[in-house]
Protein backbone atom coordinates (compact mmCIF):
# COMPACT_ATOMS: atom_id res chain seq x y z
CA UNK A 1 0.00 0.00 0.00
CA UNK A 2 1.39 3.62 -0.98
CA UNK A 3 3.33 5.23 1.72
CA UNK A 4 0.92 7.90 3.23
CA UNK A 5 2.33 11.66 3.59
CA UNK A 6 5.74 11.46 3.55
CA UNK A 7 7.41 13.30 6.54
CA UNK A 8 3.69 13.67 8.41
CA UNK A 9 4.33 11.50 11.15
CA UNK A 10 0.19 11.64 11.69
CA UNK A 11 -0.53 9.41 8.88
CA UNK A 12 0.50 5.67 7.79
CA UNK A 13 -0.08 2.55 9.33
CA UNK A 14 -0.48 1.43 13.20
CA UNK A 15 -0.67 5.25 14.75
CA UNK A 16 -1.39 6.15 18.25
CA UNK A 17 -2.11 9.50 19.52
CA UNK A 18 -3.67 10.79 22.78
CA UNK A 19 -5.17 14.03 22.45
CA UNK A 20 -6.61 16.15 25.15
CA UNK A 21 -10.73 15.95 24.05
CA UNK A 22 -12.87 15.82 25.77
CA UNK A 23 -15.68 14.05 24.33
CA UNK A 24 -19.05 15.06 25.50
CA UNK A 25 -20.54 11.87 25.67
CA UNK A 26 -24.66 11.71 25.22
CA UNK A 27 -24.81 10.89 29.09
CA UNK A 28 -24.01 13.87 30.02
CA UNK A 29 -20.74 13.15 31.40
CA UNK A 30 -16.61 14.38 29.78
CA UNK A 31 -14.36 11.97 28.27
CA UNK A 32 -10.76 13.21 28.43
CA UNK A 33 -7.86 12.33 27.46
CA UNK A 34 -8.89 10.15 24.31
CA UNK A 35 -6.70 7.81 23.12
CA UNK A 36 -7.12 6.98 19.59
CA UNK A 37 -5.69 3.78 17.51
CA UNK A 38 -5.63 4.49 13.38
CA UNK A 39 -4.55 3.58 10.30
CA UNK A 40 -4.30 5.75 6.96
CA UNK A 41 -3.49 5.15 3.60
CA UNK A 42 -2.97 7.11 0.75
CA UNK A 43 -2.35 10.39 0.30
CA UNK A 44 -4.43 13.93 1.12
CA UNK A 45 -4.81 15.94 -1.92
CA UNK A 46 -3.67 19.83 -1.64
CA UNK A 47 -7.23 20.67 -1.50
CA UNK A 48 -8.07 17.69 1.21
CA UNK A 49 -11.10 16.70 -0.75
CA UNK A 50 -10.15 13.28 -0.90
CA UNK A 51 -10.45 11.68 2.54
CA UNK A 52 -12.85 8.87 2.92
CA UNK A 53 -13.55 7.85 6.71
CA UNK A 54 -14.35 4.12 6.85
CA UNK A 55 -15.71 3.15 10.17
CA UNK A 56 -16.21 -0.34 11.63
CA UNK A 57 -18.55 -2.84 12.53
CA UNK A 58 -18.67 -4.27 16.32
CA UNK A 59 -15.36 -6.31 16.43
CA UNK A 60 -13.73 -4.66 13.78
CA UNK A 61 -10.58 -2.82 13.81
CA UNK A 62 -8.56 0.46 12.44
CA UNK A 63 -6.86 -2.51 10.38
CA UNK A 64 -9.19 -2.17 7.08
CA UNK A 65 -6.64 -2.91 4.72
CA UNK A 66 -3.30 -4.28 6.62
CA UNK A 67 -2.59 -7.36 8.75
CA UNK A 68 -4.18 -7.44 11.98
CA UNK A 69 -1.63 -7.91 14.55
CA UNK A 70 -3.42 -10.21 16.75
CA UNK A 71 -4.64 -12.79 14.02
CA UNK A 72 -2.03 -12.33 11.75
CA UNK A 73 -4.93 -12.13 8.93
CA UNK A 74 -5.20 -9.49 5.81
CA UNK A 75 -7.16 -6.27 6.92
CA UNK A 76 -11.14 -6.94 7.32
CA UNK A 77 -12.43 -5.12 3.88
CA UNK A 78 -9.35 -5.73 1.33
CA UNK A 79 -12.24 -6.52 -1.34
CA UNK A 80 -13.21 -2.83 -0.65
CA UNK A 81 -10.28 -1.00 0.10
CA UNK A 82 -6.81 -1.06 -1.54
CA UNK A 83 -5.29 -0.61 -4.98
CA UNK A 84 -7.90 -0.57 -8.03
CA UNK A 85 -10.48 -1.39 -5.08
CA UNK A 86 -13.36 1.20 -4.86
CA UNK A 87 -11.61 2.85 -2.12
CA UNK A 88 -7.98 2.85 -3.60
CA UNK A 89 -4.92 4.90 -1.62
CA UNK A 90 -4.48 5.99 -5.23
CA UNK A 91 -6.72 8.37 -4.94
CA UNK A 92 -8.17 8.34 -1.48
CA UNK A 93 -6.61 9.17 1.95
CA UNK A 94 -8.08 6.66 3.52
CA UNK A 95 -8.69 6.80 7.14
CA UNK A 96 -9.72 3.74 9.49
CA UNK A 97 -10.07 4.68 13.70
CA UNK A 98 -10.63 1.81 16.13
CA UNK A 99 -14.00 2.91 17.92
CA UNK A 100 -13.85 4.44 21.11
CA UNK A 101 -14.64 1.46 23.70
CA UNK A 102 -13.23 -0.86 21.72
CA UNK A 103 -10.01 -2.76 22.68
CA UNK A 104 -7.08 -2.46 19.76
CA UNK A 105 -5.88 0.57 20.76
CA UNK A 106 -8.34 3.53 21.11
CA UNK A 107 -9.53 4.41 24.63
CA UNK A 108 -12.11 1.47 26.22
CA UNK A 109 -12.97 -0.27 29.29
CA UNK A 110 -9.11 -2.20 28.91
CA UNK A 111 -7.13 1.02 28.74
CA UNK A 112 -5.49 2.62 31.49
CA UNK A 113 -7.02 5.15 33.45
CA UNK A 114 -4.87 7.91 34.12
CA UNK A 115 -6.55 9.09 37.30
CA UNK A 116 -5.76 5.72 38.89
CA UNK A 117 -2.77 4.18 37.03
CA UNK A 118 -5.05 0.91 36.32
CA UNK A 119 -7.70 -0.31 33.87
CA UNK A 120 -10.99 1.60 33.30
CA UNK A 121 -12.78 -1.69 33.56
CA UNK A 122 -16.76 -0.81 34.73
CA UNK A 123 -15.57 2.91 35.39
CA UNK A 124 -15.35 3.20 31.50
CA UNK A 125 -18.28 5.55 30.77
CA UNK A 126 -21.23 4.03 28.50
CA UNK A 127 -20.88 5.54 25.33
CA UNK A 128 -23.39 5.97 22.21
CA UNK A 129 -22.40 5.79 18.37
CA UNK A 130 -23.05 9.13 18.14
CA UNK A 131 -20.08 9.39 21.06
CA UNK A 132 -18.02 7.69 18.95
CA UNK A 133 -18.27 9.70 15.78
CA UNK A 134 -17.81 12.96 18.27
CA UNK A 135 -14.10 11.16 19.42
CA UNK A 136 -13.67 10.58 15.47
CA UNK A 137 -13.95 14.07 14.58
CA UNK A 138 -11.87 15.16 17.26
CA UNK A 139 -9.24 12.68 15.54
CA UNK A 140 -9.71 14.57 12.07
CA UNK A 141 -9.58 17.90 13.76
CA UNK A 142 -5.50 16.50 14.38
CA UNK A 143 -5.68 15.42 11.21
CA UNK A 144 -6.20 18.83 9.42
CA UNK A 145 -9.12 17.14 7.69
CA UNK A 146 -11.97 19.35 7.51
CA UNK A 147 -14.25 17.67 4.93
CA UNK A 148 -15.06 14.27 4.70
CA UNK A 149 -15.57 12.94 0.75
CA UNK A 150 -17.17 10.01 2.31
CA UNK A 151 -18.09 8.08 4.86
CA UNK A 152 -18.22 3.94 4.70
CA UNK A 153 -19.28 1.43 6.93
CA UNK A 154 -21.39 -1.60 7.40
CA UNK A 155 -23.32 -2.70 9.79
CA UNK A 156 -22.17 -0.65 13.34
CA UNK A 157 -20.16 0.91 10.90
CA UNK A 158 -23.23 2.33 8.54
CA UNK A 159 -24.62 3.53 11.73
CA UNK A 160 -21.71 5.98 12.49
CA UNK A 161 -21.65 6.89 8.78
CA UNK A 162 -25.77 8.04 9.29
CA UNK A 163 -24.48 9.63 12.61
CA UNK A 164 -21.68 11.68 10.71
CA UNK A 165 -24.05 13.22 8.24
CA UNK A 166 -26.61 14.09 11.04
CA UNK A 167 -24.38 15.12 13.60
CA UNK A 168 -21.59 16.77 11.00
CA UNK A 169 -23.72 17.87 8.44
CA UNK A 170 -20.97 20.44 7.23
CA UNK A 171 -18.02 17.70 7.16
CA UNK A 172 -19.66 15.03 5.11
CA UNK A 173 -20.22 15.01 1.27
CA UNK A 174 -21.06 11.82 0.97
CA UNK A 175 -22.28 8.59 2.74
CA UNK A 176 -22.24 4.80 2.01
CA UNK A 177 -24.38 2.61 4.44
CA UNK A 178 -24.09 -0.92 4.15
CA UNK A 179 -26.17 -3.80 5.65
CA UNK A 180 -27.11 -1.35 8.26
CA UNK A 181 -29.89 0.73 10.06
CA UNK A 182 -31.13 3.79 11.80
CA UNK A 183 -32.02 1.95 15.32
CA UNK A 184 -31.73 -1.31 17.12
CA UNK A 185 -35.09 -3.25 17.25
CA UNK A 186 -36.43 -4.89 19.89
CA UNK A 187 -34.75 -8.36 18.51
CA UNK A 188 -31.55 -6.85 17.63
CA UNK A 189 -31.09 -5.57 21.40
CA UNK A 190 -32.97 -8.91 22.73
CA UNK A 191 -29.90 -10.84 21.24
CA UNK A 192 -27.29 -8.42 22.04
CA UNK A 193 -28.72 -8.93 26.04
CA UNK A 194 -27.99 -12.57 25.44
CA UNK A 195 -24.74 -11.97 24.99
CA UNK A 196 -24.33 -9.62 27.45
CA UNK A 197 -25.96 -12.30 29.67
CA UNK A 198 -23.33 -14.95 29.07
CA UNK A 199 -20.57 -12.53 29.65
CA UNK A 200 -21.68 -11.44 33.13
CA UNK A 201 -22.74 -14.75 33.62
CA UNK A 202 -19.07 -16.11 33.84
CA UNK A 203 -17.39 -15.84 36.99
CA UNK A 204 -14.55 -14.67 35.83
CA UNK A 205 -15.75 -11.67 34.57
CA UNK A 206 -15.88 -10.15 38.79
CA UNK A 207 -17.81 -7.10 37.60
CA UNK A 208 -15.60 -6.66 34.86
CA UNK A 209 -12.25 -5.94 37.20
CA UNK A 210 -10.36 -9.12 35.18
CA UNK A 211 -7.37 -7.32 33.40
CA UNK A 212 -4.41 -9.42 34.91
CA UNK A 213 -6.56 -12.64 35.76
CA UNK A 214 -7.99 -15.01 33.72
CA UNK A 215 -11.17 -12.85 31.20
CA UNK A 216 -14.47 -13.96 30.93
CA UNK A 217 -13.45 -16.68 27.77
CA UNK A 218 -16.37 -18.82 27.69
CA UNK A 219 -18.75 -16.11 28.13
CA UNK A 220 -17.26 -14.21 25.74
CA UNK A 221 -17.62 -17.22 23.23
CA UNK A 222 -20.90 -17.99 24.54
CA UNK A 223 -21.46 -14.27 23.35
CA UNK A 224 -19.86 -14.73 19.74
CA UNK A 225 -21.79 -17.69 18.95
CA UNK A 226 -25.32 -16.45 19.33
CA UNK A 227 -24.26 -13.42 17.54
CA UNK A 228 -22.45 -15.42 14.51
CA UNK A 229 -25.79 -16.99 14.33
CA UNK A 230 -27.91 -13.39 13.64
CA UNK A 231 -24.41 -12.64 10.96
CA UNK A 232 -25.20 -15.85 8.95
CA UNK A 233 -28.46 -16.83 6.99
CA UNK A 234 -30.19 -19.87 7.54
CA UNK A 235 -29.80 -20.79 3.84
CA UNK A 236 -26.32 -20.04 4.38
CA UNK A 237 -25.94 -22.30 6.86
CA UNK A 238 -27.73 -25.19 5.60
CA UNK A 239 -25.52 -25.09 2.61
CA UNK A 240 -22.52 -25.08 4.43
CA UNK A 241 -23.66 -27.62 7.58
CA UNK A 242 -26.78 -28.65 6.87
CA UNK A 243 -27.47 -31.73 9.36
CA UNK A 244 -23.84 -33.57 8.84
CA UNK A 245 -22.21 -34.98 11.70
CA UNK A 246 -18.17 -34.55 12.85
CA UNK A 247 -15.72 -37.00 11.99
CA UNK A 248 -15.17 -38.51 15.94
CA UNK A 249 -11.73 -38.34 17.37
CA UNK A 250 -11.36 -42.41 17.27
CA UNK A 251 -12.14 -42.26 13.30
CA UNK A 252 -15.57 -43.15 12.95
CA UNK A 253 -17.09 -41.24 10.09
CA UNK A 254 -20.08 -38.56 11.09
CA UNK A 255 -21.65 -41.02 14.16
CA UNK A 256 -23.50 -39.83 16.72
CA UNK A 257 -21.82 -39.59 20.23
CA UNK A 258 -24.90 -39.51 21.95
CA UNK A 259 -23.19 -37.00 24.38
CA UNK A 260 -22.55 -33.26 24.35
CA UNK A 261 -19.91 -33.04 22.47
CA UNK A 262 -19.86 -30.95 18.91
CA UNK A 263 -21.50 -33.67 16.97
CA UNK A 264 -22.92 -31.70 14.18
CA UNK A 265 -20.76 -29.73 11.88
CA UNK A 266 -22.36 -25.91 12.93
CA UNK A 267 -21.36 -27.16 16.31
CA UNK A 268 -18.34 -27.52 15.97
CA UNK A 269 -17.63 -24.53 13.67
CA UNK A 270 -19.47 -21.92 16.37
CA UNK A 271 -17.08 -23.26 19.64
CA UNK A 272 -14.47 -22.40 16.56
CA UNK A 273 -15.68 -18.92 15.59
CA UNK A 274 -16.62 -18.24 19.99
CA UNK A 275 -12.78 -19.72 20.86
CA UNK A 276 -10.84 -17.69 18.12
CA UNK A 277 -12.78 -14.12 19.03
CA UNK A 278 -11.67 -14.44 22.58
CA UNK A 279 -8.05 -14.36 21.98
CA UNK A 280 -8.38 -11.23 19.90
CA UNK A 281 -11.35 -8.81 21.93
CA UNK A 282 -11.95 -7.87 25.22
CA UNK A 283 -14.81 -9.10 27.00
CA UNK A 284 -16.32 -5.65 28.71
CA UNK A 285 -15.38 -3.86 24.96
CA UNK A 286 -18.32 -6.52 24.08
CA UNK A 287 -20.60 -5.29 26.76
CA UNK A 288 -19.71 -1.59 26.12
CA UNK A 289 -20.55 -1.98 22.35
CA UNK A 290 -23.84 -3.88 22.16
CA UNK A 291 -24.89 -1.23 24.65
CA UNK A 292 -24.31 1.68 22.64
CA UNK A 293 -25.91 -0.10 19.15
CA UNK A 294 -28.64 -0.87 21.68
CA UNK A 295 -28.71 2.56 22.22
CA UNK A 296 -28.88 3.50 18.71
CA UNK A 297 -31.73 5.10 17.48
CA UNK A 298 -31.18 8.29 14.87
CA UNK A 299 -34.88 9.77 15.18
CA UNK A 300 -34.79 9.42 18.71
CA UNK A 301 -33.19 12.76 19.38
CA UNK A 302 -35.54 14.33 16.41
CA UNK A 303 -38.83 13.80 18.16
CA UNK A 304 -38.89 10.35 16.52
CA UNK A 305 -38.77 11.98 13.03
CA UNK A 306 -36.45 9.71 11.64
CA UNK A 307 -36.86 12.58 8.23
CA UNK A 308 -35.71 15.42 10.80
CA UNK A 309 -31.99 13.74 11.85
CA UNK A 310 -31.15 14.44 8.00
CA UNK A 311 -32.71 18.26 7.72
CA UNK A 312 -29.29 19.91 7.54
CA UNK A 313 -27.72 17.66 5.70
CA UNK A 314 -26.10 18.12 2.11
CA UNK A 315 -24.71 14.58 1.51
CA UNK A 316 -25.35 11.89 -1.19
CA UNK A 317 -26.42 9.05 0.51
CA UNK A 318 -25.90 5.15 -1.25
CA UNK A 319 -27.47 2.35 0.95
CA UNK A 320 -26.62 -1.37 -0.06
CA UNK A 321 -29.20 -4.33 1.89
CA UNK A 322 -28.84 -7.43 1.11
CA UNK A 323 -31.90 -10.09 0.72
CA UNK A 324 -30.60 -12.79 3.28
CA UNK A 325 -30.19 -10.37 5.88
CA UNK A 326 -32.72 -11.00 8.98
CA UNK A 327 -30.04 -9.03 11.52
CA UNK A 328 -30.71 -5.48 9.34
CA UNK A 329 -33.20 -6.43 6.91
CA UNK A 330 -33.74 -4.11 3.85
CA UNK A 331 -37.01 -2.81 5.91
CA UNK A 332 -34.72 -0.83 7.86
CA UNK A 333 -33.12 0.36 4.90
CA UNK A 334 -35.57 1.44 2.74
CA UNK A 335 -37.33 3.07 6.21
CA UNK A 336 -33.88 5.44 5.84
CA UNK A 337 -34.70 6.04 2.31
CA UNK A 338 -38.12 7.01 3.28
CA UNK A 339 -36.74 9.48 5.58
CA UNK A 340 -33.58 10.81 2.98
CA UNK A 341 -36.68 11.41 0.77
CA UNK A 342 -38.72 12.92 3.02
CA UNK A 343 -35.71 15.19 3.45
CA UNK A 344 -34.91 16.07 -0.18
CA UNK A 345 -31.62 14.61 0.03
CA UNK A 346 -30.00 12.67 -2.98
CA UNK A 347 -30.34 8.98 -2.03
CA UNK A 348 -29.50 5.94 -3.54
CA UNK A 349 -30.58 2.23 -2.72
CA UNK A 350 -30.46 -1.37 -3.73
CA UNK A 351 -30.66 -4.80 -2.07
CA UNK A 352 -28.81 -6.97 -3.36
CA UNK A 353 -28.69 -11.04 -3.91
CA UNK A 354 -26.58 -12.75 -1.30
CA UNK A 355 -27.24 -16.18 0.21
CA UNK A 356 -24.46 -15.01 3.29
CA UNK A 357 -26.75 -13.21 5.37
CA UNK A 358 -25.33 -9.78 7.20
CA UNK A 359 -21.98 -11.11 6.71
CA UNK A 360 -22.33 -10.56 2.73
CA UNK A 361 -21.25 -6.82 3.09
CA UNK A 362 -18.20 -8.48 3.97
CA UNK A 363 -17.22 -11.16 1.40
CA UNK A 364 -16.93 -10.94 -2.35
CA UNK A 365 -20.00 -9.45 -3.43
CA UNK A 366 -18.97 -7.67 -7.39
CA UNK A 367 -22.35 -5.62 -7.35
CA UNK A 368 -21.83 -3.94 -3.91
CA UNK A 369 -18.19 -3.17 -5.18
CA UNK A 370 -19.90 -1.70 -9.32
CA UNK A 371 -22.20 0.45 -6.98
CA UNK A 372 -19.88 2.21 -4.16
CA UNK A 373 -16.89 2.49 -6.88
CA UNK A 374 -19.99 4.75 -9.29
CA UNK A 375 -21.15 6.23 -6.23
CA UNK A 376 -17.79 7.25 -4.64
CA UNK A 377 -16.43 8.28 -8.76
CA UNK A 378 -19.54 10.59 -9.68
CA UNK A 379 -18.94 12.43 -6.13
CA UNK A 380 -15.53 13.14 -7.27
CA UNK A 381 -16.42 14.65 -10.32
CA UNK A 382 -19.07 17.14 -8.83
CA UNK B 1 -28.85 14.49 -26.37
CA UNK B 2 -28.55 11.64 -28.92
CA UNK B 3 -29.51 8.43 -29.00
CA UNK B 4 -32.62 9.12 -26.69
CA UNK B 5 -35.80 6.53 -27.21
CA UNK B 6 -37.97 8.90 -28.95
CA UNK B 7 -40.73 9.34 -26.40
CA UNK B 8 -37.82 10.12 -24.00
CA UNK B 9 -36.51 12.72 -26.13
CA UNK B 10 -40.11 14.23 -26.47
CA UNK B 11 -39.75 14.59 -22.57
CA UNK B 12 -36.10 16.13 -22.26
CA UNK B 13 -37.23 18.22 -24.46
CA UNK B 14 -39.67 19.87 -22.89
CA UNK B 15 -38.42 19.49 -19.34
CA UNK B 16 -37.26 22.95 -18.03
CA UNK B 17 -33.59 23.47 -17.56
CA UNK B 18 -32.59 23.21 -13.45
CA UNK B 19 -35.85 21.31 -12.74
CA UNK B 20 -36.06 18.59 -9.99
CA UNK B 21 -37.52 15.46 -11.66
CA UNK B 22 -38.34 11.99 -10.64
CA UNK B 23 -38.08 9.20 -13.29
CA UNK B 24 -40.43 6.42 -11.91
CA UNK B 25 -39.22 3.36 -13.59
CA UNK B 26 -36.11 4.94 -15.00
CA UNK B 27 -34.67 1.75 -16.12
CA UNK B 28 -30.72 2.29 -15.95
CA UNK B 29 -31.14 6.17 -15.88
CA UNK B 30 -30.39 7.25 -19.36
CA UNK B 31 -33.21 9.80 -19.21
CA UNK B 32 -32.07 10.75 -15.96
CA UNK B 33 -28.16 11.00 -17.27
CA UNK B 34 -29.13 12.93 -19.83
CA UNK B 35 -31.41 15.29 -18.44
CA UNK B 36 -28.67 15.62 -15.85
CA UNK B 37 -25.81 16.46 -18.64
CA UNK B 38 -27.72 18.89 -20.55
CA UNK B 39 -30.72 20.78 -18.74
CA UNK B 40 -28.48 20.38 -15.41
CA UNK B 41 -31.20 18.80 -14.15
CA UNK B 42 -31.81 17.52 -10.20
CA UNK B 43 -32.52 13.81 -11.35
CA UNK B 44 -33.70 11.02 -9.04
CA UNK B 45 -35.30 7.81 -10.21
CA UNK B 46 -36.68 4.68 -8.65
CA UNK B 47 -36.62 1.27 -10.20
CA UNK B 48 -37.78 -1.88 -9.83
CA UNK B 49 -34.74 -4.16 -11.10
CA UNK B 50 -31.53 -4.13 -9.06
CA UNK B 51 -29.32 -4.61 -11.93
CA UNK B 52 -30.54 -1.73 -14.18
CA UNK B 53 -30.63 0.59 -10.20
CA UNK B 54 -26.31 -0.95 -9.87
CA UNK B 55 -25.69 0.48 -13.60
CA UNK B 56 -27.43 3.57 -12.83
CA UNK B 57 -25.89 4.18 -9.56
CA UNK B 58 -22.58 3.46 -10.85
CA UNK B 59 -23.46 5.68 -13.58
CA UNK B 60 -23.61 8.71 -10.50
CA UNK B 61 -27.23 8.96 -10.21
CA UNK B 62 -29.73 8.99 -7.41
CA UNK B 63 -32.33 5.95 -7.88
CA UNK B 64 -33.79 3.93 -5.42
CA UNK B 65 -34.71 0.48 -6.02
CA UNK B 66 -38.85 -0.06 -5.42
CA UNK B 67 -41.58 -0.66 -6.70
CA UNK B 68 -44.16 2.58 -8.48
CA UNK B 69 -47.15 0.81 -7.09
CA UNK B 70 -45.75 0.50 -3.34
CA UNK B 71 -43.16 2.96 -2.67
CA UNK B 72 -44.51 6.66 -4.31
CA UNK B 73 -46.79 6.70 -1.00
CA UNK B 74 -43.17 7.42 0.61
CA UNK B 75 -42.57 10.73 -1.08
CA UNK B 76 -43.84 14.33 0.35
CA UNK B 77 -46.23 16.41 -1.37
CA UNK B 78 -45.17 18.83 -4.29
CA UNK B 79 -40.99 17.66 -4.05
CA UNK B 80 -40.23 17.51 -7.22
CA UNK B 81 -41.47 20.04 -10.25
CA UNK B 82 -41.54 16.75 -12.59
CA UNK B 83 -42.41 13.15 -12.25
CA UNK B 84 -41.86 11.27 -14.98
CA UNK B 85 -43.60 7.58 -16.33
CA UNK B 86 -42.21 6.07 -19.67
CA UNK B 87 -42.86 3.02 -21.05
CA UNK B 88 -44.10 1.80 -17.60
CA UNK B 89 -47.96 2.69 -16.59
CA UNK B 90 -49.26 -0.46 -18.43
CA UNK B 91 -47.10 -2.56 -16.55
CA UNK B 92 -48.54 -1.02 -12.78
CA UNK B 93 -51.15 -3.05 -10.91
CA UNK B 94 -52.80 0.55 -10.16
CA UNK B 95 -52.51 2.76 -12.85
CA UNK B 96 -55.06 5.13 -11.90
CA UNK B 97 -53.14 5.26 -7.83
CA UNK B 98 -49.74 5.21 -9.05
CA UNK B 99 -50.75 8.54 -11.28
CA UNK B 100 -52.28 10.49 -8.39
CA UNK B 101 -49.51 9.65 -6.21
CA UNK B 102 -47.49 11.46 -9.52
CA UNK B 103 -49.68 14.16 -9.37
CA UNK B 104 -49.08 14.31 -5.43
CA UNK B 105 -45.48 14.45 -5.29
CA UNK B 106 -44.75 16.51 -8.67
CA UNK B 107 -46.36 19.83 -10.06
CA UNK B 108 -46.20 17.75 -13.54
CA UNK B 109 -46.00 14.57 -14.61
CA UNK B 110 -44.93 12.91 -17.48
CA UNK B 111 -46.17 9.57 -18.83
CA UNK B 112 -45.32 8.25 -21.82
CA UNK B 113 -47.31 4.72 -23.14
CA UNK B 114 -48.27 2.13 -26.03
CA UNK B 115 -51.42 3.08 -27.77
CA UNK B 116 -53.05 -0.14 -27.94
CA UNK B 117 -55.89 1.47 -30.15
CA UNK B 118 -53.09 1.91 -32.93
CA UNK B 119 -54.43 0.70 -37.04
CA UNK B 120 -51.73 -2.29 -36.71
CA UNK B 121 -53.18 -3.94 -33.48
CA UNK B 122 -56.42 -3.53 -34.20
CA UNK B 123 -56.09 -5.51 -37.44
CA UNK B 124 -53.88 -7.92 -35.95
CA UNK B 125 -56.25 -8.72 -33.40
CA UNK B 126 -59.53 -8.66 -35.57
CA UNK B 127 -58.33 -10.36 -38.34
CA UNK B 128 -56.20 -12.93 -36.30
CA UNK B 129 -58.35 -13.44 -33.54
CA UNK B 130 -55.44 -13.66 -30.73
CA UNK B 131 -53.65 -11.04 -28.74
CA UNK B 132 -51.59 -9.08 -31.03
CA UNK B 133 -47.80 -9.31 -30.88
CA UNK B 134 -46.18 -6.35 -32.59
CA UNK B 135 -43.00 -4.78 -32.83
CA UNK B 136 -43.94 -2.39 -29.80
CA UNK B 137 -45.68 -5.16 -28.09
CA UNK B 138 -43.39 -7.77 -28.66
CA UNK B 139 -44.62 -10.05 -25.94
CA UNK B 140 -47.11 -12.74 -25.61
CA UNK B 141 -50.79 -12.68 -23.80
CA UNK B 142 -48.89 -14.72 -20.88
CA UNK B 143 -45.25 -13.58 -20.18
CA UNK B 144 -46.41 -9.66 -21.08
CA UNK B 145 -45.14 -7.21 -17.84
CA UNK B 146 -48.26 -4.98 -19.84
CA UNK B 147 -50.83 -5.93 -17.59
CA UNK B 148 -52.93 -2.94 -18.28
CA UNK B 149 -53.58 -1.90 -21.89
CA UNK B 150 -54.08 1.39 -22.83
CA UNK B 151 -55.67 3.43 -25.68
CA UNK B 152 -55.01 7.36 -26.30
CA UNK B 153 -59.17 7.72 -25.80
CA UNK B 154 -58.84 5.74 -22.68
CA UNK B 155 -56.28 7.72 -21.13
CA UNK B 156 -58.14 10.88 -22.85
CA UNK B 157 -61.05 10.00 -20.75
CA UNK B 158 -59.67 8.81 -17.99
CA UNK B 159 -58.01 11.81 -17.50
CA UNK B 160 -61.21 13.99 -17.80
CA UNK B 161 -62.64 12.11 -15.32
CA UNK B 162 -60.10 13.04 -13.05
CA UNK B 163 -60.22 16.53 -13.97
CA UNK B 164 -56.46 16.02 -14.57
CA UNK B 165 -55.51 18.90 -17.20
CA UNK B 166 -53.54 18.20 -20.12
CA UNK B 167 -50.77 20.44 -20.60
CA UNK B 168 -48.57 19.01 -23.50
CA UNK B 169 -49.28 16.26 -25.51
CA UNK B 170 -47.09 14.12 -28.37
CA UNK B 171 -47.94 11.24 -31.02
CA UNK B 172 -44.96 8.90 -32.32
CA UNK B 173 -45.13 6.53 -35.51
CA UNK B 174 -41.74 4.56 -34.87
CA UNK B 175 -39.61 7.33 -34.35
CA UNK B 176 -41.54 10.23 -36.26
CA UNK B 177 -43.70 12.64 -34.93
CA UNK B 178 -47.20 12.32 -35.86
CA UNK B 179 -50.33 15.16 -35.75
CA UNK B 180 -52.77 15.12 -32.63
CA UNK B 181 -56.09 14.43 -35.67
CA UNK B 182 -56.24 10.38 -35.64
CA UNK B 183 -53.90 10.01 -32.79
CA UNK B 184 -55.46 6.95 -31.14
CA UNK B 185 -55.98 5.25 -34.86
CA UNK B 186 -52.26 5.96 -36.09
CA UNK B 187 -49.57 6.66 -33.05
CA UNK B 188 -48.35 3.98 -32.19
CA UNK B 189 -46.87 5.97 -28.61
CA UNK B 190 -48.23 8.75 -26.42
CA UNK B 191 -46.64 11.41 -24.15
CA UNK B 192 -48.66 13.11 -22.42
CA UNK B 193 -47.22 16.24 -19.80
CA UNK B 194 -50.37 16.31 -17.12
CA UNK B 195 -51.05 18.74 -13.83
CA UNK B 196 -53.87 18.53 -11.40
CA UNK B 197 -56.87 20.21 -12.44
Amino acid sequence: MAKAMHGDERFGLDKRVRLLGPVRLDSGAEFAPVDFAYETYGSLNPDKSNAILICHALTGDQHVASRHPVTGKDGWWTRMVGPGKPIDPARHCIISINVMGSCMGSSGPASVDPSTGGPYGMAFPVITIADMVRAQAILLDHLDIPILSAVVGGSMGGMQALCWASLFPERVRSAVVIASTARHSAQNIAFHEVGRQAIMADPRWNNGAYYGREAPASGLAVARMAAHITYLSEAGLTEKFGRRLQNRPDGSMGAKSFGFDADFQVESYLRYQGLSFVDRFDANSYLYITRAMDYFDLAEPHDGVLAKAFAATKARFCLISFDSDWLYPTSESRRIVHALNAAGAAASFVELSSPFGHDSFLLDAPEMNRIVDGFLRAGENL
Amino acid sequence: MTQLRSDLAIIARNVRSGSRILDVGCGDGQLMAALRDHKQVDARGLEIDPVNVATAVSRGLSVVQGDADSDLVDYPDGCFDYVILSQTLQTTRRPDIVLDHMLRIGRQAFVSFPNFAQWRIRIAHMFGGQMPVTEQLPHRWYDTPNIHHVTIDDFRSFLKDRGVVIEGQWFLSGDRPRKKALANLMAEHAVFLLRQG
